[in-house]
């Protein structure tokens, strides 16, 4: 698989779908234009500052809330290469994966990086690097079945290659 | 989620309500906490927004098709009737999926209404079914004695096409409910005690089982209510045993056949609780999030709550209980100087009954609007959107920032009792106290 590295916005608990993403712009379902408004909630400078392949590290419990694939589709759309949390809402993190969206539970990782470190994550190992501060950790490395889901870059094409 | 995988429990012989729903499902004799399984679908789940990303992800599969027309509902209830182009837009596109693949559950305009109350009422849910949606509130089936659970679009397509899902089986936390519930407390003041009890996380990952002989005290319109707030302690299904009424109320409703799983003596749970229902006190959550929960005794201490609006409807408490005691609290009385209230049957049959109660008449003389079913103002949609600093109490399921509109607005969850009370006075009230 391949690897992540960017620079890291920073989140604490409970981020919800509805921030990632607010209702008010689920009237369409183009990744491009859902990843206009992305974390616009909680966070307005996101979209302006964020470059491709940048992270997004939070706390507990991210991606709480509605089922709507549009979070983790905007999140990706705009250019995040992949989410650490120290545990994710269940629904995102089936919906992460199932898209393709690299996602990384590592609470050692969700205290030891801060906004605008540079991170590098790689992912058949699970080790991540805080390239800023000379740290590492051992995020969970995914079940076999999963990585497949993510190599295959989506459930569906997993499927149709089964 | 895989941190609790390396808990390493000792395996036990006996296995959870859910765990023998999946078991059944996978066609295995037994299961375990962190297995995971592919599971056998009953029902596959979508509505206007989520529908068309699935339908898009369709596309894509080689097979082509679907697994079974009977065997998929699409409800079209969140943005419905279509309130902008692009909405109508995802409605008709739902809607040409729906003939193109001669969907036998879909429910146009006039036949829809929102989807967690619509389902059960059409039978299309019963005791023993293995059902997923692509709505989180899709655990609202556990009343019924199903497992069923909000995944995403692309599950959805996958379902659909296949009529399979995966899944990690859940460990599960055991709520023994005791005891009856007080006057003006409801399903609503459980589940929203217990969330503040455990947390929005307390349940992640795991299911949630409710057992005891409180139970019984409980209307399946509470316990709808109990199942679909799961989601908001980060549950994975919230179910609940199939005792006598929630067996009159599938033969009333469905001519599908049931089945009923029970928990082995010897199950294992991560935690337990026992709530003695006649405890508990109307509860209200606090913005931005469903764990921040007060009794109408501590926020009576506080300085009053002036509210701008009040919402009673919803996939949580849009049922004809909800309705009912609302109705009983407004009746003879008005909606407090400057208060909109907004009154949304959940379903066209929810409707009808309440017109022929003469509950909406009540509501309409209080000075109460009642709106056709739709999800609207609950994920700020519309239908009731909330300005710059605006607060309103709602029978909906989350508070979260900018939920309901302007994300300096703000939500305080509660119960219809306290929602209708709260309407009459334009502060955060206890029912007891109005009546």
């Amino acid at each position: 698989m391949k690897k992540a590295k960017g620079t890291v916005f920073k989140y604490g608990d409970n981020v919800d779908t509805d921030v990632i993403i607010p209702a008010r712009y689920l009237n369409s379902s183009d990744p491009a234009e859902l990843a206009l408004h992305c974390m616009e909630d909680i966070d307005r400078e996101f979209i302006g500052k964020v470059k491709q392949g940048d992270l997004i590290v939070a706390e507990k419990n991210f991606g709480c809330g509605s089922s709507r694939e549009h979070a983790p589709i905007a999140i990706k759309a705009a250019g995040v290469s992949c989410v650490i949390a120290e545990t994710f809402a269940r629904i995102f993190y089936r919906n992460a994966i199932n898209i393709g969206l690299p996602i990384i539970e590592c609470p050692e990782a969700s205290r030891g990086i801060e906004a605008g470190d540079e991170v590098e994550v790689d992912f058949d190992t699970g080790i991540i690097t805080n390239v800023t501060r000379g740290t590492s950790f051992q995020g969970q490395a995914f079940p076999e079945f999963m990585q497949k889901i993510i190599a295959s870059e989506g459930l569906i094409n997993y499927i149709n290659s089964k | 989620m895989v941190d609790r995988m390396e808990a390493k429990k000792k395996i036990s012989p006996g296995m959870t309500m859910t765990q023998k729903i999946l078991a059944a499902a996978a066609g295995l004799d037994r299961v375990e906490a962190g297995q995971l399984i592919e599971a056998d679908l009953d029902l596959v789940l979508g509505n206007d927004i989520t529908s068309p990303v699935a339908i898009r992800e369709m596309e894509k599969f080689t097979a082509g098709g679907v697994f079974d027309k009977d065997k998929i509902a699409l409800v079209p209830d969140h943005f419905v009737p279509n309130k902008d182009i692009k909405s109508a837009e995802h409605c008709k596109c739902v809607r040409e999926f729906a003939r193109r693949n001669e969907i036998t559950n879909y429910f146009e305009v006039g036949e829809m209404g929102i989807e967690h109350a619509l389902l059960p009422e059409k039978g299309l849910t019963v005791a023993g079914d293995v059902i997923i949606g692509a709505d989180s509130h899709t655990c609202t089936y556990g009343a019924l004695g199903a497992f069923s659970t909000g995944v995403g679009s692309t599950d959805m397509a996958a379902g659909m096409a296949t009529g399979k899902a995966w899944f990690k089986v859940p460990a599960a936390i055991r709520f023994r409910l005791t005891g009856s519930l007080p006057k003006y407390v409801s399903g609503k003041d459980v589940i929203l005690h217990i969330i503040g009890m455990i947390g929005v996380d307390g349940a992640l990952y795991k299911s949630m089982e409710f057992v005891g002989d409180g139970i019984a005290s409980l209307s399946m319109d509470d316990r709808f209510t109990i199942a679909n707030m799961a989601i908001e302690a980060g549950g994975k299904n919230g179910i609940f045993p199939v005792d006598a009424l929630a067996e009159q109320y599938m033969k009333e409703h469905s001519k599908r056949p049931y089945k009923i799983y029970e928990a082995d003596e010897d199950a294992v749970y991560d935690q337990e609780y026992t709530i003695d229902l006649s405890t508990l006190r109307p509860t209200v959550a606090f913005p931005h999030l469903p764990e921040n929960t007060h009794t109408v005794d501590e926020i009576r201490e506080m300085d009053p709550i002036k509210i701008d609006q009040v919402v009673i409807g919803s996939c949580t408490n849009g049922r004809l209980d909800d309705l009912r005691i609302a109705a009983e609290i407004l009746k003879g009385r008005h909606v407090a100087n400057g208060m909109r209230c907004i009154v949304i049957p959940a379903t066209q049959a929810i409707y009808l009954q309440a017109m022929e109660e003469g509950l909406l008449k009540t509501f309409i003389q209080a000075g109460a609007i009642v709106s056709t079913p739709t999800c609207g103002p609950c994920l700020g949609g519309y239908m009731g959107i909330l300005a710059e600093g605006e607060r309103c109490v709602s029978t909906t399921n989350r508070n979260f920032v900018g939920r309901m509109g302007h994300v300096s607005s703000e939500i305080y969850l509660a119960s219809p009792a306290v929602a209708a009370a709260s309407a009459v006075t334009g502060v955060i009230s206890d029912p007891a106290e109005i009546n």
